[in-house]
């Protein structure tokens, strides 16, 4: 028994380690990028240690201005600005600026600093520069966090909302949800009525339909993607078809717009759904609905009594499979969506990407992961329901 | 037990109807690919075969079909080998917590794709493996293996542990029970699973577009930098080109799973 561990344990280790390595690690160290606070603890180490004692009152002392100094000048020589001014300028904007010009002043700039760096830029005489310089030190910060809720810690202490112009992701976080749960909803809808169907064909049939079901399950995500971004063009066949219908006069804008994501999306999620409710449907006992009839039931009570209470395991994974896609789909909403209509993970592609703020990114991706969690965790919770209250009946 | 005559054709209807709205986009594909002129309208106004030819003449596009084959062999290959290894391992194995490993170890699939590639893009680019092959191949089997995982514990459930006893006592060693013995019988498993993993390493895009370095196009990859380009009918011959492959993979999975079915009612 103890040998034949071992050789189990042998076996697995190979991709235990694998995942480990290559997946809980890396999701582990975004999940601290979402918190992590290093830049100004890299490039001004002297400046962060003469500010750790400062007790925020009036200014700091001149050592700590003589290190900002000197550190500056330094990090534009070595070209190792660009990363702490990017993340002080993130939290206050008009920082970069600051920064950079003090650095390019540095060599011109002598003691006392705390006069001299004054002069050169009125903002190094105001506590709150220094503030936010020393509450940068790290080693962590929930900046990102808070800012992907649109909350930022105020001057005095204490969190508050960001200015209105500047709210973005609670918005985003809404939107996102509301695309998932209306895709979710359609495609339960329209796979409740083809799984059903599929379960009840007789043999060739039920394989034929299934198969069908099967064949967009299989092809790619983008292949399908990019099919709608060809059909809804303004001259592709979608507006032809509607134009020879008369529903419009002229070529109609679907690409970019809210239609074309929620349609591709449900076209890419659709088999998600049919799949887990065929399984089911395919293994309800059949005699039940017979009992039901023999006891008067007639085709309505059948079906809303008998049938979709015992189906509805099925609509839940489906649905919860479908919910778990959707909040956290890329491709699909990416190629025919429009630039400000995106969801969750358009933005964190951008703050990768085009904006390199890791530390959004992160944030961004701890709240999606949170979202799939509790997605999950209440298709659980209610599953489990399902199957004791039906236990009990 | 049947429903009234007119909610079955109503039900029929509204499948029939959800069956042609999966299905209109691939076709629409398939038949824009064959269009003779630039024009995307439906019905084609003849047939030709002129954006194949241009495919097979880009070497953009030949360089992102040999990429993609080459990373998906390499995933399908490394993913195969380490899921069956595991799958076997959770069967063998008895010990507390079992449920929990194969949760791990399934994790990958029900995590966004999306924040699966920025952790591993922080992760790579800390040890230098964003922009390598091989670091997308590491990246791929990452989301491909559960895959295999599950689908050969699914075999391996229905497998006969006696067997193996069977072959001991008759003198076989334990690597030859395991290749004569375990082998054919769960290999409908493991080659769907193989399948699976090589579609999923073919199609994926969303790691690529954050790990592949700046010459590593993919045909996703390119097919989506395209489109954002110019729309052009050689991106929907590509794109009619991986659908025949998914088409393909899954005609051999369902002539697999039918075989190990009827092996199993045997």
């Amino acid at each position: 028994m103890r040998r034949t561990n071992w050789l189990a344990a042998l076996l697995i280790a190979p991709l235990m380690l694998l995942i480990l390595g290559s997946f809980l690690l890396p999701v582990g160290f975004a999940l601290f990028t979402a918190v992590a606070d290093r830049e100004v603890a890299e490039t001004l180490p002297r400046t962060r240690a003469a500010l750790v004692a400062w007790d925020g009152q009036g200014l700091p002392p001149e050592a700590a201005f003589a290190a900002m100094a000197q550190e500056l000048g330094q990090a534009l020589e070595d070209r190792r600005i660009g990363d702490m001014a990017q993340r002080l300028n993130f939290e206050r904007t008009g920082m970069r600026g600051l920064l950079l010009r003090t650095a390019r002043a540095a060599n011109r700039l002598s003691a006392p600093y705390a006069t001299s760096m004054v002069t050169l830029d009125a903002r190094w005489g105001a506590p709150e520069t220094w503030l936010l310089v020393q509450r940068a030190g790290g080693p962590v910060t929930p900046l990102y966090l808070l800012r992907a809720m649109d909350l930022q810690r105020a001057a005095g202490g204490g969190i508050e909302a960001v200015a209105a112009d500047e709210a973005l992701y609670r918005m985003l976080f809404w939107r996102t949800l509301g695309i998932s749960l209306v895709v979710t909803a359609l495609c339960v809808i329209l796979a409740y009525p083809v799984a059903y169907t599929i379960a009840r064909l007789r043999a060739p049939w039920s394989s034929i339909a299934l198969t069908l079901v099967l064949i967009p399950f299989w092809s790619s995500v983008l292949v399908r993607s990019t099919a709608w971004f060809v059909l809804l063009q303004r001259e592709g066949p979608v507006n032809q078809a509607m134009m020879a219908l008369g529903l419009t006069e002229v070529p109609v804008q679907i690409v970019g717009t809210r239609i074309a994501v929620v349609v591709a999306l449900v076209h890419v999620l659709l088999p998600f759904a049919v799949l887990p409710m065929h399984s089911v449907m395919k293994r309800l006992d059949q005699t039940y609905l017979r009992a039901a009839a023999s006891l008067g039931a007639n085709g309505f009570q059948r079906f809303f009594r008998v049938w979709l209470p015992m189906s509805l395991p099925g609509v839940l994974a489906g649905g919860a499979m479908v919910f778990l896609l959707a909040v956290g789909m890329y491709t699909a909403p990416a190629l025919v969506g429009g630039d400000r209509d995106q969801m969750v993970a358009w933005f964190i592609a951008y703050f990768m990407n085009r904006e390199v703020n890791w530390g959004m990114a992160a944030a961004l991706s701890a709240y999606l992961l949170a979202m799939t969690g509790a997605a999950i965790g209440l298709a659980r919770v209610l599953t489990s329901g399902i199957a004791t209250s039906g236990g009990r009946a | 037990m049947r429903e009234g005559p007119i909610a079955r054709l109503l039900l029929r209807l509204a499948t029939v109807l959800v069956l042609a709205f999966l299905l209109a986009p691939m076709v629409a594909v398939v038949l824009l690919s064959f269009s003779p002129t630039e024009l995307l309208a439906l019905p084609p106004r003849g047939f030709s075969l002129r954006w194949y030819g241009e495919f097979l003449e880009s070497s953009r596009w030949l360089l992102a079909m040999k990429n993609s084959f080459i990373v998906a062999g390499a995933t399908t290959m490394v993913a195969t080998v380490l899921g069956t290894m595991a799958a076997l391992g959770l069967q063998l194995g008895r010990f507390r917590g079992k449920a929990v490993l194969v949760t791990i170890l399934t994790l990958p699939m029900v995590t966004p794709y999306i924040v699966t590639a920025a952790a591993m893009f922080f992760a790579y680019s800390l040890v230098g493996l964003t922009g390598s092959l091989a670091g997308l191949v590491l990246a791929h089997t990452v989301v491909a293996v559960p895959f295999v995982v599950v689908s050969v514990l699914a075999t391996l459930q229905t497998f006969d542990t006696t067997l193996l006893r069977a072959a001991a006592s008759l003198g076989a060693s334990p690597a030859t029970a395991f290749l004569r013995v375990v082998v054919p019988n769960i290999w409908p498993g493991i080659a769907a699973g193989a399948i699976f993993a090589f579609a999923t390493s073919l199609d994926e895009f969303v790691i690529t577009l954050f790990m592949a370095g700046p010459g590593q196009f993919t045909l996703p990859r390119q097919m989506y930098a395209s489109v954002r380009e110019f729309l052009s009918p050689t991106i929907l011959a590509a794109a009619t080109m991986l659908f025949l492959c998914s088409l393909g993979f899954l005609l051999v999975s369902e002539a697999i799973r039918l075989r190990a079915e009827r092996r199993g009612r045997a």
